[in-house]
């Protein structure tokens, strides 16, 4: 049974809402750079890069980092996963970085971001803005920047769907049977 | 993708497009300042190289610590035979060192696939006599789509000895499986008259051929006694079938120069030619490391039983 | 010797000697055939039932390397003999490729002890052509031939030289009318370095090539030789279409030859070679189908007279090497049977008694093995085996013989021993060897 927990307008109000926040937490955002993790994360950063520069007009640098190559589960699947292109063209030491990931869920996937971050250099810190976090996490890892807390049983999928990608946006969830 | 890589056989056109796919990520982590990522962390890799080669073993024992994975060099000069261990027992060693994957080496044709039947790690097959040297075609099948932005309906010479060219056997078969026109030219005595039955042509006439090519891929031709009984003399060879700076103006300007080295100048291609634009033959090393990194990774990262999420 | 007297009864005989085929019962006393008919009865004999079973003279192996003296590492006149009863053979050669070259009557003698002490098959040596078996001078053939040696051959070498070839050829004349030079017909400068048959998948493998014309030269060469001198040829181990031909133009000519094939030609192609198989590497090496199929005609139409085994062990670890460092050979004495029973006989390529006649009474001829090969008849010494024709079974290791190379391994026959008997004593009983 699926269902739709955020519509395109929700969406859109939550990034613009992420936007703000980033703006006023990080003062103005002039030393903040954006690294989406592939492949939604991507997407979701360039559009709150957008957001940034309309609201406040500052320009702000923008990064897709694959994480395939820090995951905690290589050999354990049947195939070697897919990669996804990295691009980050940018010095990254002494920056506040926001990693932008579409959902938050154990956190293993932000901890491989981090450790990935850490070999391009060194930030001054990094937050995490995230679309939903729908809980259950395993490690000791949380978000900065929220659009939506959803609780969610561990077995349900949880899917953040982008119109560059699929065609529309929208966050939805398949609960287990 | 199979457990193995020992041929061009053992991968579908499928597979090529993902390993090359994948060795574009590697070669972005190569333009890092730190060029390592933790992948294969944990994991052992046995260069066994029989026969010696520094540069491809050099590029593996790179693209393996790269990957984070641990690496022996086992090598011996000569075969095993000789040295009084056989194949087999050295084998059975890498197998005790816990080897996951073994890159191997080796003068005799198919001895990587000897090998599958007594070690459980992955076996790449770094080059085996003169059957196949599948890694060195698939970074040529990377250089190319890189270069030329496809593969498909490229029209690709290979030129030279191609009967004891295990490089000319998998680039053959790898450029045919991904949909490119190819041709052989050289003396009649070094290509084997069985070739068409590989899909490709055969010419004896290679200024005939070079107008109309995409690449121009020169072998490289041995002077070794036993190799001169198919051909009377390097000269000659050299005025016939060589890549003279007079013949490489005769190729498109787009047209890329390869070789897969070590380069014997004056022989197979002038000393001038290889210094051209369109040859691209140290490309072909640096990405010599990307794509076998991209091999070890997809051989290794994966083969578990598990879905897991996260 | 056994000491009561053994009845063989309601077996079919095929006996190619003698152009029987039918059911009967066969008495054996002590050494010697007493009786063959129907109804036969022996008091206080051994009664053996052989219904389903065939009754055949015991096979005789016109080609066949018991390594010793040398490699004893690979094989022993002893083990060899075993693995020949197994097999259901009376008789074997051992070709002259030992160390020292079985190039004089010594080592003949020597041989020959062996395999009496051993009791379970006569042997039969053959002697070198040429000293040392380098292709220079001719051995001493006379001398072999008074020490009872039939059948020269350099085998595992092509005599190079034409001249020397020639000069055996004519010189063998004096000792007789059944003397016989064998020849291992391959050209060597054609097959330097030759790992398999040239062609397709030499060229895809990486694998130096034996090319068929290798063999067709030296054939063509060897039947000028045999025709110019009037002495008599046989050509070993048949591989290529080719030289079938040129031996059933030859024979139609009056020319004094005849021909041998393995059984390992005469079932596999090299599309068997692509895994690298080392159990499959010989020499002449096994060619493609149209080969295969050109050898088998011949088998069928009398062309090629004699199917032998090439029995050529090598240790484990030898085989086990890389491809082209691994010594060419396979085993074959306790295969022959059943192979050519389930890839000749049975799908109706070669009748049964066409089929042991190539493995009884004409190798024992060209051999010399007297009181071999039948007939099965009253009075005939007592070598004979019964066999199942289709009982099924897997050719796994460990064999009866030392060695393990066989290019059956793994893959399934159909047709077992279940006695062979020589002289009148059980060498194989109910599918076991008995010493």
């Amino acid at each position: 049974m699926s269902s739709t927990l955020l519509d395109a307008e929700d969406v859109r109000r939550a990034l613009t809402r992420i936007a703000h926040e980033i703006i006023e937490r990080d003062k103005g955002a002039a030393d903040v750079v954006l690294v989406g993790i592939a492949n939604r994360g991507d997407h979701l950063a360039r559009r709150l890069a957008t957001e940034i520069q309309r609201i406040e007009g500052t320009e702000v640098k923008v990064g897709v980092l694959d994480i395939t190559f820090y995951r905690d589960d290589i050999g354990l699947k049947a195939e070697a996963p897919e990669v996804h292109e990295t691009r980050i063209p940018f010095d990254i030491s002494g920056k506040t970085i926001v990693l932008v990931d579409d959902v938050l869920f154990t956190g293993r996937t932000i901890r491989a971001a981090m450790d990935a971050l850490m070999d391009f250099g060194r930030p001054r810190r990094i937050q995490l803005a995230v679309l939903v976090d729908r809980g259950h996490r395993e490690l000791p890892i949380r978000a900065d920047f929220v659009g939506k807390n959803v609780p969610t049983r561990r077995a349900d999928d949880v899917r953040v769907l982008v119109t560059e990608l699929d065609g529309e946006d929208a966050v939805v969830v398949e609960e287990a049977p | 993708m199979n457990k193995h890589l020992l041929s061009m056989h053992d991968v579908t056109a499928d597979d090529v497009v993902r390993i090359l796919d994948t060795a574009e990520s590697f070669r972005e982590v190569g333009t890092r300042v730190i060029k390592k990522v933790p992948v294969l962390r944990g994991r052992t890799v046995v260069n066994f190289f029989l026969e010696n080669s520094t540069r491809t073993r050099i590029s593996f024992e790179l693209a393996a610590k790269r990957l984070s994975a641990d690496v022996i060099n086992f090598s011996a000069s000569g075969t095993s035979v000789s040295k009084g261990e056989s194949l087999k027992d050295s084998a059975l060693t890498l197998q005790a060192m816990g080897a996951d994957a073994i890159v191997i080496r080796h003068s005799s044709s198919g001895s990587p696939l000897q090998l599958t039947r007594w070690v459980q790690g992955h076996v790449l097959n770094a080059g085996d006599g003169t059957h196949e040297h599948p890694t060195q075609a698939l970074l040529d099948l990377y250089t190319m789509r890189e270069k030329l932005g496809r593969l498909e309906g490229l029209r690709v010479a290979i030129v030279g000895d191609v009967l004891h060219s295990r490089v000319a056997r998998s680039l053959s078969f790898g450029l045919v499986k991904m949909g490119a026109e190819v041709t052989l030219i050289g003396p009649p005595t070094l290509i084997p008259p069985d070739a068409p039955r590989w899909g490709v042509s055969v010419s004896y006439d290679i200024d005939s051929v070079l107008p109309k090519l995409d690449v121009c891929y020169m072998l490289r031709v041995q002077r070794e006694r036993q190799r001169l009984e198919f051909f009377p003399s390097v000269r000659e060879y050299n005025r016939i079938f060589g890549l003279t700076s007079a013949r490489a103006a005769m190729l498109p300007d787009t047209a890329l120069i390869m070789h897969p080295g070590p380069m014997n100048r004056g022989v197979e291609i002038d000393s001038d030619v290889a210094d051209l634009p369109q040859a691209v033959i140290e490309e072909q090393v640096t990405n010599g490391i990307a794509v076998r990194m991209s091999l070890l990774y997809l051989l290794l990262g994966g083969g578990g039983s598990g879905a897991l999420d996260g | 010797m056994d000491e009561r007297p053994t009845l063989f009864t309601g077996a079919r005989l095929v006996d190619p000697a003698s152009g029987r085929d039918e059911l009967v019962d066969v008495l054996v006393v002590g050494e010697t055939i007493e009786a063959v008919g129907l109804g036969l009865d022996a008091e206080g004999a051994d009664t053996i039932d052989c219904a389903g079973l065939i009754l055949a003279p015991g096979l005789v192996d016109l080609h066949t390397h018991l390594r010793e003296p040398g490699f004893e590492h690979k094989e022993t006149v002893e083990t060899g003999t075993r693995a020949a009863a197994a097999g259901g053979f009376t008789a074997v050669s051992s070709m002259a490729n030992t160390d020292p070259v079985t190039d004089h009557a010594g080592i003949v003698a020597e041989i020959r002890d062996k395999a009496a002490a051993a009791g379970l098959c006569d042997v039969f040596p053959v002697g070198a052509i040429t000293k040392g078996l380098a292709g220079e001078s001719i051995a001493e053939l006379g001398e072999m031939v008074e020490a009872g040696v039939r059948v020269f051959s350099d085998d595992g070498n092509c005599v190079p030289s034409s001249r020397v070839l020639r000069n055996a050829m004519i010189y063998a004349k004096a000792f007789g009318d059944e003397v016989v030079i064998a020849d291992h017909c391959e050209d060597p400068s054609l097959v330097e370095g030759g790992q398999m048959h040239e062609g397709a998948h030499s060229y895809s493998l990486g694998l130096a090539g034996r090319p068929a014309e290798a063999e067709e030269l030296v054939v063509a060469r060897d039947l000028a030789l045999a025709r110019a001198t009037g002495g008599r040829l046989h050509v070993c181990h048949l591989s290529s279409a080719r030289a079938v031909e040129l031996i059933r133009r030859a024979k139609a000519e009056g020319i004094r030859v005849t021909a041998e094939v393995t059984p390992h030609h005469l079932v596999f192609t090299h599309d068997d070679l692509v895994t690298y198989d080392t159990n499959l590497k010989v020499n002449p090496p096994i060619r493609t189908t149209e080969d295969r199929d050109a050898l088998r005609e011949g088998v069928a139409d009398g062309t090629i007279d004699v199917i032998a085994t090439d029995h050529a062990p090598h240790a484990v670890e030898e085989k086990e090497a890389e491809f082209d460092l691994s010594p060419p050979g396979t085993i074959g004495l306790e295969t022959a049977l059943a192979a050519v029973l389930t890839h000749l006989v049975r799908p109706g390529i070669v009748p049964l008694a066409r089929a042991l006649e190539a493995m009884t009474v004409t190798p024992a001829r060209i051999l010399g093995a007297a009181g071999h090969g039948g007939p099965i008849a009253a009075g005939r010494p007592a070598n004979l085996v019964v066999f199942h024709p289709e009982e099924g079974w897997v050719a796994e290791a460990p064999f009866v013989s030392k060695a393990r190379n066989s290019a059956f391994l793994g893959r399934e026959l159909g047709g077992r021993v279940r006695h062979t008997m020589l002289r009148g004593t059980f060498t194989v009983a109910e599918g076991k060897v008995t010493r």
